[in-house]
């Protein structure tokens, strides 16, 4: 029975930390190993990327696996073959895993219910982006040293962002602290939902931060005119060298690709010695590595295939103080 | 031809008596409710002992999608499946392909009601093609048989043009039934907009879009004075907005689904589409405000809004598979296991809000017992126990939210006009041979 890699709030915190170490242990042998010689992984990616492909493709590659690409746009999606045709005819060729990524969220859950091979979520609307999250996560460890007690602070489009609430769940359930900051219409439309602090002020939130992660304006996602002009956007939430002054010493920059050249974050920032943009795309393909052999090499009795579990044990309590966190004990209405 | 029904206890919600009798059907009609009927000849004895004999239900909110999207349904399938689950009349929305929007389409709605397994009566559109633009032939749609008019599916968004429609509609005393919900605030939403479509990642649809378009259609019926009815509310703010209207004598009715009186958006984990619907499953205060308003009499009705849709169009990703769920076949046992059993409701007050009410809105035949009037009834067993298993429905669609739930209290016969059109009593109680 293979295991899923669907979500980081589904995940306990010693998976994530088994993930990150196993992730580690590729760094620190160079990416070699043939745990995944005669399999097959497959990855169906609705949206466009370049990364998070490349990377999955290169890791199962690295790890003797054949890698099948689906490519959508020349594929029988264009006849109007559904999503789960498509997905079980692939899984049908022979497929060991299945990566997939897709604009509306849940697909990847729909899709473990329908297949009987591995399904990894390689983003997924706007609910998650798991590996991206290991990425994050296992970058501030190397960078930092540690997890716990660290200010994250994560500034831009968090409302239709997947690399912010999956960076949300990973970081607090290991204990860093995790705050938001963007404008109100960019805003989580409930910042309670998440074990998060909100702000609208990048002074706020930037202050003594260990972690600056922008995101990217998600001009694809949001229903325009989400805020009145980009220009605006930069002028009060652009990443520069001035706001930077505000953070810990040591405090380094993180951004999840692509950047918006001069929008999210100033050049000489992108670029500077905090920048740790280009380990975090190198950390990228150890991290799926991780991911593959976990879900694959390592048959565990217990899948992750069912919904996530409503105890309050697996979702993680708030690490800053707010109300009204009775949805997440699992009460019905 | 006839049937007695013996040793039941009859209910009537017209005029709230509960009492142990017996009851003699001869042909279509009622012809005798008393204390004790002797048997005769010619007379089929049904033994109720233990059941619950009440008028029929009746709903006023069912999508037949005959003519034209008959894979998800027709009028016949969804009829079955009414009368499985007690109903004995149903009142059908306009969004068929072609629309209700001429007499010609309610002509051929009666004319395959005639042939259904319970009562039929069609509601139609409000504007041509439900395009929102053009008033339909109202004169000519009450006198072919129109019971009400609505654009369900979406509201009328130009309030000129319904202020007319409400205007003209008073002079057929016919109801304008409002889906309430403004698609700019809406807009590109899939389930209900708080703490767990942030969590999900899925786009919120707001209280507010229901609720603003309350406020507009409440003081629009006050204004005209027409007759308001408001579909399937779902926010604690509409039943606020509502209620204050009714102390204020605006002419205004509302109607709530068993799936808004159980469900919140925690159901929405796991992405299952059967929980997609419109209005969404909203919060824990939305659903208390529902059961609140029920009891109180904001809310005057309980309907379905059936919504079949086949598997292969439910089989698909949250964000792209159409909203609805089906609801005949469980309506009354929900309502039962969640409202009756737990006390928040009494059965006669349960008949109330799912028979004489919906019959009263519409001003047609039901939810009442009489010497002499058709003999439209369901006969409830409190104490059955069963499962919900989609595989079993008689219904053509399977998108059913209680999958899997363990549900008390059945429609174990229905009786239309006098003729049993469902029947799940053990043979030997039935007294009639075989079971149908």
């Amino acid at each position: 029975m293979p295991r899923h890699l669907l979500g980081l709030r589904e995940l306990s915190r010693p998976e994530i930390e088994d993930l990150l170490d196993a992730a580690q242990g590729f760094v620190d042998r160079e990416g070699r190993g043939t745990g995944l010689r005669g399999t097959t992984v497959a990855s169906l990616f609705y949206e466009p990327s370049t990364r998070t492909e490349l990377s999955f493709d290169l890791a199962a590659r690295r790890l003797g696996a054949q890698m099948l690409r689906c490519d959508i746009d020349h594929s029988s999606v264009r006849k109007g073959e559904s999503l789960l045709d498509t997905a079980k005819t692939i899984e049908a060729l022979g497929v060991d895993a299945l990566v997939i990524r897709h604009p509306a969220s849940g697909v990847p859950w729909l899709v473990a219910r329908h297949v009987a091979c591995a399904v990894i979520n390689a983003g997924d609307g706007m609910q998650e982006h798991p590996t991206q999250g290991l990425v994050d996560l296992l970058t501030v460890r190397q960078r930092l040293g540690r997890i716990a007690d660290l200010k994250i602070t994560i500034v831009g489009d968090v409302r239709h962002s997947r690399v912010a609430r999956s960076a949300a769940w990973g970081f607090s359930k290991l204990g860093a602290q995790v705050t938001f900051v963007g404008p109100q219409t960019l805003l989580p439309r409930d910042c309670r939902a998440l074990p998060t602090y909100c702000t609208t002020s990048p002074e706020e939130g930037l202050d003594g931060a260990d972690v600056v992660m922008a995101l990217r304006m998600q001009l694809e996602r949001q229903a325009g005119g989400d805020v009145p002009s980009l220009a605006e956007y930069t002028n009060r939430y652009g990443v520069t060298e001035r706001i930077m002054a505000r953070t810990a010493p040591d405090a380094i920059v993180m951004h999840p690709g692509p950047i918006n050249a001069g929008i999210e974050l100033s050049d000489d920032v992108a670029c500077g010695p905090r920048s740790v943009i280009h380990q975090q795309v190198t950390n990228g393909v150890y991290v799926r590595m991780a991911t593959l052999s976990w879900v694959l090499e390592t048959a565990s009795p217990q899948s992750t295939a069912e919904s996530p579990p409503l105890d309050g044990d697996r979702i993680p309590q708030p690490v800053l103080a707010y109300s009204g966190t009775s949805h997440l004990t699992g009460k019905t209405g | 031809m006839g049937l007695l029904i013996r040793n039941g206890t009859v209910l009537d919600p017209s005029t709230r008596v509960q009492r142990r009798a017996d009851m003699l059907i001869i042909d279509e009609n009622v012809a005798a409710i008393e204390g004790s009927i002797a048997p005769q000849r010619g007379v089929d004895v049904i033994d109720a002992t233990g059941l619950l004999v009440a008028p029929g239900l009746v709903d006023m909110h069912v999508h037949l999608r005959d003519p034209g999207q008959t894979h998800k349904e027709d009028i016949a399938s969804g009829t079955l499946a009414a009368v499985r689950g007690g109903f004995t009349t149903v009142a059908c929305m306009p969004n068929s392909a072609p629309p209700i929007d001429h007499p010609t389409v309610v002509e051929y709605v009666k004319s395959r009601a005639g042939a259904a397994s319970c009562r039929v009566f069609p509601i139609a559109a409000i504007t041509k093609g439900q395009a929102g633009k053009e008033l339909v032939p109202i004169a000519a749609l009450a006198a072919a048989g129109a019971v009400a008019l609505s654009d369900d599916g979406v509201s009328v968004a130009d309030a000129g043009l319904l202020r007319r429609a409400m205007s003209y509609a008073t002079m057929f005393d016919l109801p304008v039934i409002e889906h309430c919900e403004d698609l700019t605030l809406s807009a590109g939403g899939v389930m209900h907009e708080g703490s767990w479509s942030t969590v999900l990642g899925l786009r919120g649809i707001p209280a507010v879009s229901e609720e603003a378009i309350v406020a507009r259609d409440l003081l629009l019926a006050e204004e005209t004075g027409a007759r308001l009815h408001i579909a399937h509310v779902s926010t604690a703010g509409s039943v606020r907005l509502i209620r204050d209207a009714k102390g204020r004598g605006v002419r205004v009715t509302a109607e709530v689904t068993p799936h808004h009186l159980v469900l919140t958006d925690e159901a929405v984990q796991g992405f299952d589409v059967n929980v997609k619907m419109n209005p969404p499953l909203r919060s824990a205060d939305d659903v208390d405000a529902m059961r609140e308003a029920l009891i109180y009499g904001t809310i005057d009705a309980i309907a379905t809004d059936h919504a079949p849709h086949a598997p292969e169009e439910k089989s698909v990703e949250f964000d792209a598979a159409p909203f609805g769920v089906v609801g005949l076949e469980t309506a009354l046992s929900v309502v039962w296991t969640a409202l009756v059993q737990t006390g928040l409701l009494s059965p006669v007050q349960m008949l109330q809000k799912m028979s004489a009410a919906p019959a009263t809105i519409l001003n047609i035949p039901g939810g009442r017992l009489r010497v002499g009037e058709a003999a439209d009834l369901v006969l409830i067993d409190p104490d059955r126990r069963w499962t919900v298993d989609p595989s079993t429905f008689v219904s053509k669609s399977r998108n059913t939210p209680f999958e899997g739930w363990t549900l008390t209290g059945k429609a174990v016969m229905t009786i239309v006009g006098g003729e049993i059109k469902h029947n799940e009593l053990m043979a030997e109680k039935a007294g009639l041979g075989t079971r149908d």
